[in-house]
């Protein structure tokens, strides 16, 4: 078997904020069919890698590289990340007031299509669609008659994170605590939406603080993220130390590595 | 036939023949010259007047307020938060010979592109479009024959629906009767002006229980593109009638005289209800702030009757300077009053607007929604007022103000003034002003939403109440207005 063309490879990348390094030289390559987590502690720099991936502008590479099929992607526009297949949910989904949810993810599939040369999609397919996708990931089908996350729960903002991911089928989805403050109904969605979208030709990259969600979901690679650097990676058996022993056995591994 | 300010507008009763001949009008340009120099004096009042052949009442009352108007100074209030040099108000011309069909462009190929170019982002239809050009009446006279058809329905209906001209020709009763009743000619210093000079304008006038069959929007933008710089609108609902009304020209006319002081008059009877919204899109001035319309405008209802309503919604992005304050004297018990609002300010537009709503009978109510949207280097001031006078048991008011920024430029600030000399009044009042954020337009970004469409969007939401409030069709052309007054300037 030859292994095909990574979907994601990202090397020593270096990211700061304010002139202060998150990042500080990060490996990582996603190949097709693969879904990889990556754990850390509370500030370890998971979301700053997610969203620097997925271009928010705040952030800024200092140094390394991050090839997205092919392409170099620190060289192109969020937008046109997101129309070249990759998808960010986020931690913490922005509201967005007076904003038809409908209208919305409407924008976002013509968005995408447009971009591959097709034509806008018709209001009638695109509800239909809609309407297999809310029942798929099971949302109250009274949220996307609402603004954009406005005034709703937290889980419900969540949900809607994975309601947009199953519409946009991306090429590589990354997941930003998409598990973080969900009850076991929830998270058992989230990981429906997750396996269900696996196919030989896309890829996902789990960011997560809990092994929990790794129950329903089993990654290809895990890795652990501390201090902005990926210092241990492994098959799942990894998450299960990791729950049974916590984080210090990787500082203080990470820490004789370092006094070298 | 009555047409002003070098756009040719057709009335009603405009034959075809007429279309074509100048015999009416009786001068040429070089007497016009001479008869109408720049500047306003009682003579020149009186020419108006003349010209039009009003009957003695018309001009008496125009010779007052312009007598009362030369009491002012001739200086114009200060109050408003706006700024832009002392207008020379002897350097205007207070009348324009109409001009003729021979005039204009002669075929659509004639125009402006660009001005055509935003009538199609409007999604005006080409037929439209070219009358709205000015294009000579004659290239487009198969609309003639679909004003005809409104007017039968109106007709059918007892709707009165005419120039201002017209209607003091031949509906003098009730122009007398109504005519500064709302907004009498002392008012303020632009409405006095513009009673003693006012060029032409709408009348309607409602018969007591009839609805009236066609948004007098659709009508009225066929026929008046351009009333000309002091128009005069008077509306009449008789008792138990509605009308909706439309006013305004969505594509960003190239005026040439940059002072427009119109009034707008209503006034609702018992158990009428007048909806009147307004598009406005004038010439805003360039990117660094030349030229444009200085609009300064006084629109006032009256809801003299019970159960009456009166509901203004308006959507403001033209002008450099916008100064309106639609208001709604709630004189009836019960009555209802009504301001909606989006205005956007982008470049270096400045807009104070706002409302006042003055509580008179018994419980009656009103509500505000202003939403007030800074771009570039853009002001605006919401100014509003709520007065509860001491008969008005029971009155209610909900205000609401927001207003958004884009970019870090511009400004707003809102300025709310409330009386109350009643007791059992009940006022609400909320505020917010926020900003397109990075974080907002980073989410749509990751959906692949380009940025100047997320800003778009974002504005658009923010609109969302109001445009409800719009005729359907208004409302998706109000959205494109939006868009198309920011474009180039986000992202
Ligand atoms: N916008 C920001 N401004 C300043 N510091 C930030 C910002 N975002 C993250 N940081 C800092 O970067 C570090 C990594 O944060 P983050 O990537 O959010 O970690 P994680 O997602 O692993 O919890 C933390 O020390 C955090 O305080
Ligand atoms: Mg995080």
């Amino acid at each position: 078997m030859t292994t095909a063309n990574p979907i994601l490879e990202v090397q020593d990348l270096h990211v700061s904020i304010d002139e202060q390094e998150i990042l500080r030289g990060v490996n990582l390559t996603v190949r097709p069919g693969e879904i990889h987590a990556i754990m850390g502690p509370n500030g370890s720099g998971k979301s700053t890698l997610a969203n620097t991936l997925a271009g928010r502008p705040e952030y800024t590479v200092t140094g390394g590289k991050a090839i997205y099929n092919g392409m170099n992607l620190l060289d192109m526009e969020p937008e046109d990340r997101a129309r070249a297949g990759m998808f960010l949910a986020f931690q913490y989904p922005v509201e967005l007031p007076g904003v038809r949810a409908w209208q919305f993810l409407k924008a976002a599939i013509d968005a995408k299509r447009v971009h591959h040369g097709d034509e806008e999609m018709g209001a009638r397919d695109f509800d239909r669609l809609l309407r297999a996708k809310v029942a798929e990931v099971e949302i109250d089908p009274e949220l996307v008659r609402r603004s954009v996350n406005e005034g709703f729960s937290g889980g419900e903002k969540k949900r809607n994170e994975v309601l947009q991911m199953a519409l946009l089928e991306p090429t590589l989805s990354l997941l930003d605590e998409t598990d973080s403050g969900l009850d076991i109904d929830a998270l058992r969605i989230v990981a429906d939406g997750v396996n269900r979208l696996r196919r030989p030709d896309n890829a996902a990259v789990v960011v997560t603080h809990y092994q929990r969600i790794l129950n329903y979901i089993t990654p290809d690679r895990v890795h652990i993220l501390l201090d902005g650097r990926i210092v241990h990676s492994g098959g799942p058996e990894l998450a299960e130390q990791l729950e049974a022993q916590g984080y210090d056995w990787v500082r203080e591994e990470s820490a004789a590595a370092a006094a070298g | 036939m009555t047409t002003t300010q070098g756009q040719r507008v057709i009335s009603r009763d405009t034959t075809p023949e007429e279309l074509n001949s100048d015999y009416k009008w009786g001068f040429t340009i070089d007497i016009e010259e001479e008869a109408f120099p720049k500047g306003l004096s009682e003579d020149v009042v009186r020419l108006i007047s003349a010209k039009k052949h009003e009957p003695e009442w018309m001009l008496d009352w125009r010779l007052r307020a312009f007598r009362f108007w030369t009491r002012q100074n001739y200086s114009e209030p200060t109050w408003a938060n706006i700024e832009h040099p002392p207008i020379d108000f002897q350097d205007i011309h207070y009348y324009a010979a109409p001009k003729s069909a021979g005039d204009g462009p002669q075929s659509i190929d004639d125009v402006d592109p660009e001005v055509l170019e935003a009538f199609s982002k409007l999604g005006i239809p080409l037929e439209e479009q070219a009358r709205l050009a000015g294009v000579a009446v004659d290239a487009v006279l198969d609309s003639v024959s679909v004003a005809t058809t409104y007017q039968e329905q109106l007709e059918k209906a007892g709707v009165i629906f005419c120039s201002m001209s017209d209607a003091v020709q031949n509906h003098p009763e009730l122009v007398q009767k109504y005519l500064g009743s709302v907004v009498p000619y002392a008012d303020n210093f632009y409405a006095t002006l513009n009673s003693a000079v006012f060029s032409d304008g709408s009348f309607a006038y409602i018969p007591p229980g009839v609805r009236c069959p066609i948004e007098l929007m659709t009508y009225f933008r066929i026929n008046q593109a351009d009333s000309g710089q002091f128009e005069r609108t008077l509306i009449v609902a008789d008792e138990g009638s509605y009308v909706s009304y439309l006013e305004g020209c969505t594509a960003p006319m190239r005026k040439t005289n940059q002072l427009h002081a119109a009034v707008v008059e209503l006034v609702a009877m018992e158990g009428a209800e007048i909806k009147y919204s307004t598009l406005q899109n004038w010439y805003p001035g360039d990117k660094n702030g030349e030229g444009g319309v200085y609009n300064f405008v006084t629109k006032r209802g009256k809801c003299a009757g019970a159960d009456s309503k009166i509901s203004w919604t308006q959507v403001e992005t033209g002008s450099a300077i916008t100064w309106k304050y639609p208001s709604v004297i709630l004189q009836g018990d019960n009555s209802v009053g009504e301001f909606y609002s989006v205005a956007l300010v982008n470049n270096w537009q400045q807009a104070d607007t706002g409302t006042k709503m003055i509580h008179m009978g018994k419980n009656t109510r009103s509500t505000i929604v202003a939403k007030g949207i800074s771009a570039g280097q853009g002001q605006q001031t919401y100014r509003g007022l709520v007065k509860i006078n001491p008969t008005a048991n029971g009155a209610k008011n909900f205000t609401q103000c927001d207003s958004l920024l884009v970019g870090d430029k511009c400004g707003a600030h809102t300025v709310p003034y409330i009386e109350v000399k009643n007791p059992t009044a009940q006022l609400e009042h909320e505020a917010t002003t926020s900003k397109v954020s990075d974080d907002q337009l980073f989410y749509l970004q990751q959906r692949g939403i380009g940025v100047e469409d997320a800003h778009f969007m974002i504005i658009n939401g923010f609109c969302r109440g109001i445009f409800q409030e719009l005729p359907f069709e208004f409302a998706m052309e109000a959205s494109q207005l939006l868009k198309v007054s920011l474009e180039g300037t986000v992202g």
